[in-house]
């Protein structure tokens, strides 16, 4: 039987790679699509927690989340736009002018 | 059954997942990540959360990966060469992979988390009539708040996408 430790492990799982998909990748993009995994995993965790628990507190927590990442997506891209129009590139080791 | 359906859905999960993070073509990258937010909205039904899997097709599957595309085909990147990445990126992946791995097996070996087939409660999320009642009496300000920010983000890209003259005014 499937139980409520099935789906936190696939969670971490899933937060795991968006994790390293965030540290290792170079693209924002790629970075800002991993950001978008990890948010679905604590989705996930939180879906199943609140379907294990009996309550609706999960579920109303995880319908505040998309409604946040949506606008997130929205501004965060907006910004993307912006730095690709002043320095065309999107690429983080180029975009070090903050470093030293 | 629904075990069954639990393992190819999440398997299906993780392997879009890691297409994700190692695709080298940002195109493909955002189809596999459409792949993974359809498998999450397959594990959403079988945890009979139903207006949670509907969100999640039409909100994440939907409009934000249909935003994701139309970005990454206007901005029409080029895959530049993989440049190696620091030794501290890699120490500070694997400190933080292991205590995610220590907290995991923490969480799932608690004794309090087993459940027992019995006890498994009403599913709560299951139609849209409890969402309604508890996003208007308990978490009535949150919800306020929510569109509020809605707001505040849909000017906030309007303003970031207006062209700007030096001295800040609009063109």
């Amino acid at each position: 039987m499937i139980g409520l430790e099935h789906y936190i492990i696939v969670s971490s799982l899933l937060f795991s790679i968006g994790f390293f998909g965030v540290l290792l990748r170079k693209n924002t993009l790629v970075i800002y699509m991993c950001l978008e995994l990890m948010l679905n995993a604590a989705n996930l965790a939180l879906v199943a927690f609140s379907r294990y628990h009996g309550g609706m507190g999960g579920n109303v927590f995880v319908f505040f989340i998309i409604t946040v990442a949506a606008a997130e997506v929205a501004v965060g891209l907006a910004i993307i736009v912006a730095l690709f129009r002043k320095r065309q590139t999107v690429e983080v080791e180029e975009l070090n002018t903050l470093k030293n | 059954m629904t075990d069954v359906f639990f393992y190819i859905f999440s398997t299906a999960a993780l392997a879009a997942g890691i297409g994700v993070v190692l695709s080298r073509n940002t195109v493909n990258g955002a189809m596999f990540l459409i792949g993974t937010f359809l498998s999450m909205a397959a594990m959403f039904v079988l945890l009979e959360a139903y207006f949670l899997a509907v969100i999640q097709v039409l909100v994440y599957a939907g409009a934000v990966m249909v935003l994701f595309l139309f970005i990454i085909m206007l901005l029409d990147v080029r895959e530049s060469a993989a440049k190696k990445t620091s030794v501290y990126t890699w120490v500070a992946s694997f400190i933080g992979l292991a205590i995610l791995i220590v907290a995991t097996v923490s969480v799932v070996s608690a004794e309090s988390i087993k459940t027992k087939a019995a006890a498994l409660p009403e599913p709560s999320g299951a139609s849209l009539k409890p969402f309604g009642y508890e996003l208007f009496t308990t978490y009535l300000l949150p919800m306020q708040v929510t569109g509020f920010l809605l707001l505040i983000a849909m000017i906030g890209v309007i303003a970031l996408s207006k062209k700007l003259d030096t001295d800040g005014s609009a063109k």
